[in-house]
């Protein structure tokens, strides 16, 4: 039996709707059957927290006194693009401090302001007729600006893959610390909880879903750049690499820093965690054929990345059951394994995404544009225009 | 029986003397070294799990620091900031022992001071800067 958003909402509104975690439904799945979990179960909570480095914000500052056309801004130095009208910036997650370099970031700049912190502004300008200032120097926060909107262009990837290092030196990677001769490999995204892991032909999850975002209510806003859904798939299918992103938006005043945080890749750069939630309603038995999906059930490639080219070989394929053990066997020498995306965390956003929908302080929101099923994955070649 | 892990920190002028060895012929202890970074002309570090006696393991301490050097518990230098960790986890991948691990149930981070030997790999692996050493 079929069901629609529309009624699944009017149970969140009635306090009745039955919500699961993506942990949960599996062995609800495993007791129960698939038929009686589409029947019983209305909603699906699926949640990721990791680095994700396509991530920034949208600020308008309001207009100072005599007004300027910024050119330049910093945030606690920290430049934020300009080349927008006056008092608009965007500050990019990595962005880097031009004093204290990669210790602070865009990302240290928007965790700042959602815990409240003044932050620095500073900007030139060559002044016109109608924005006669060139310069500016004061102090924000997120209460003295009039939006502060995150746009991340890219985040929660459907899967990732396992970085190693087969060479004689340690690698220092957004992937993390790759120690020499396959000491080790790390890998990303919550497996079995994640959203479009759930969700791999993207049914629910479209442009329009609600979803949380960094501990405030979110959207998604488009397709996710290098969003690429033509990726080998298992029969369950799930992708055996990236494939589908998503860009979603949220308002930042309302955000955590429990669930946004600054990190900062060693020899690498800044970053930002960003902890997102999406809710996947049971429309169906189909649904729960993609919502039971175990750990066991999806597979990642181990890449070395220790060839600095674009394409990197590969040793092969494991599944997150085997990653999270803690060891992987990789050309028959036993390595280390560890996630740089937190599952802890992950869970915890889908619990409060749960209590949330079940207290109807969130309701689902149909997507209105499928994410796109034909999109291709380009590459960029060295090109002169003779050759385009 | 029992165990305890040291940091011995030896200034240079004694760094040649064969104070180990003292350690097995005058107090009857079994020491490990877990890592040593001794070189003459500069303080040297060890890092030593002593086995013994508890009476004989604080004479062999005394017995040390009238010999000049200083001798720290180990594992107690070791800081993981708990309100800046996320529980990713990035840090187990490095820890050579294990020490460094993901509670199966609950999937945070579980540091085992027992195993640590000090090595700091996992210092600069941390995208939260929240693990130090203070040695």
């Amino acid at each position: 039996m079929a069901k629609t958003i529309e009624e699944i909402n009017q149970k969140i509104k009635d306090g009745t709707a039955v919500v699961l975690n993506a942990e949960e439904i599996i062995d609800y799945v495993e007791e129960k059957g698939v038929k009686a979990a589409a029947e019983k179960v209305d909603v699906v909570t699926t949640a990721t927290f990791s680095p994700m480095c396509s991530s920034g914000a949208f600020i308008n500052f309001g207009h100072s006194d005599p007004p300027i056309r910024i050119q330049k801004a910093w945030l606690n130095d920290v430049p934020a693009y300009a080349g927008l009208a006056a008092v608009d910036v965007y500050i990019g997650a990595s962005e880097q401090s031009e004093s204290e370099g990669i210790n602070y970031g865009g990302a240290h700049v928007m965790e700042d302001l959602i815990s409240g912190k003044a932050v620095r502004l500073r900007a030139i300008s060559r002044g016109t007729d109608c924005y006669p200032r060139k310069e500016l120097e004061t102090f924000i926060t997120k209460d003295t600006i009039n939006q502060a909107y995150l746009y991340n262009p890219r985040n929660a990837y459907q899967n990732y893959e396992v970085a190693t290092n087969s060479s004689n030196r340690t690698l220092y990677t957004y992937m993390g610390k790759l120690l020499p001769r396959l000491g080790n490999a790390t890998f990303a995204t919550s497996g079995q909880l994640s959203p479009l892991l759930n969700d791999p032909f993207y049914r629910t999850i479209g442009i329009g879903t609600r979803i949380f975002l960094g501990g405030a209510q979110g959207y998604v806003s488009w397709a996710g750049t290098q969003h690429n859904p033509h990726m080998e798939r298992l029969p369950n299918g799930t992708t055996v690499g990236g494939a589908g992103t998503i860009a979603v938006t949220g308002n930042l005043k309302e955000m955590s820093n429990r669930y946004i945080r600054a990190a900062i890749f060693q020899k690498y750069g800044v970053s930002m965690f960003v902890g997102i939630g999406i809710p996947i309603p049971v429309i169906d038995e189909e649904m729960v054929e993609f919502l039971k999906v175990r750990d066991e059930d999806i597979q990642v490639e181990i890449i070395d990345y220790s060839v600095q080219r674009r394409n990197k070989p590969s040793y092969g394929k494991v599944n997150y059951g085997q990653l999270r053990s803690g060891k992987i066997k990789i050309n028959n020498k036993i390595v280390q394994t560890g996630p740089i995306s937190s599952y802890a965390r992950a869970i915890e956003i889908a619990e409060l995404l749960k209590e949330w929908i079940m207290s109807g302080k969130f309701y689902l929101a149909r997507k209105v544009q499928s994410l796109p099923s034909e999109d291709e994955y380009r590459s960029l070649e060295i090109l002169s225009r003779e050759e385009l | 029986m029992k165990k305890k892990k040291l940091v011995l920190s030896f200034p240079e002028k004694i760094v040649t003397k064969p104070l180990t060895y003292k350690l097995v012929k005058e107090f009857d202890l079994e020491f490990n070294i877990l890592r040593a970074e001794i070189t003459p002309d500069v303080e040297g570090k060890m890092l030593i799990e002593l086995r013994g006696d508890d009476e004989q393991i604080n004479r062999a301490i005394e017995y040390l620091e009238n010999n000049k050097v200083s001798v720290q518990e180990a594992g107690k230098d070791i800081i993981i900031d708990r309100e800046s960790c996320v529980d990713c986890g990035e840090c187990t991948s490095v820890c050579i022992t294990g020490a460094l691990s993901l509670d199966k149930k609950s999937k945070k981070l579980v540091f085992d001071r027992d195993e640590c030997i000090l090595c700091e790999l996992c210092i600069d692996s941390c995208p939260l800067k929240a693990i130090k050493v203070k040695m």
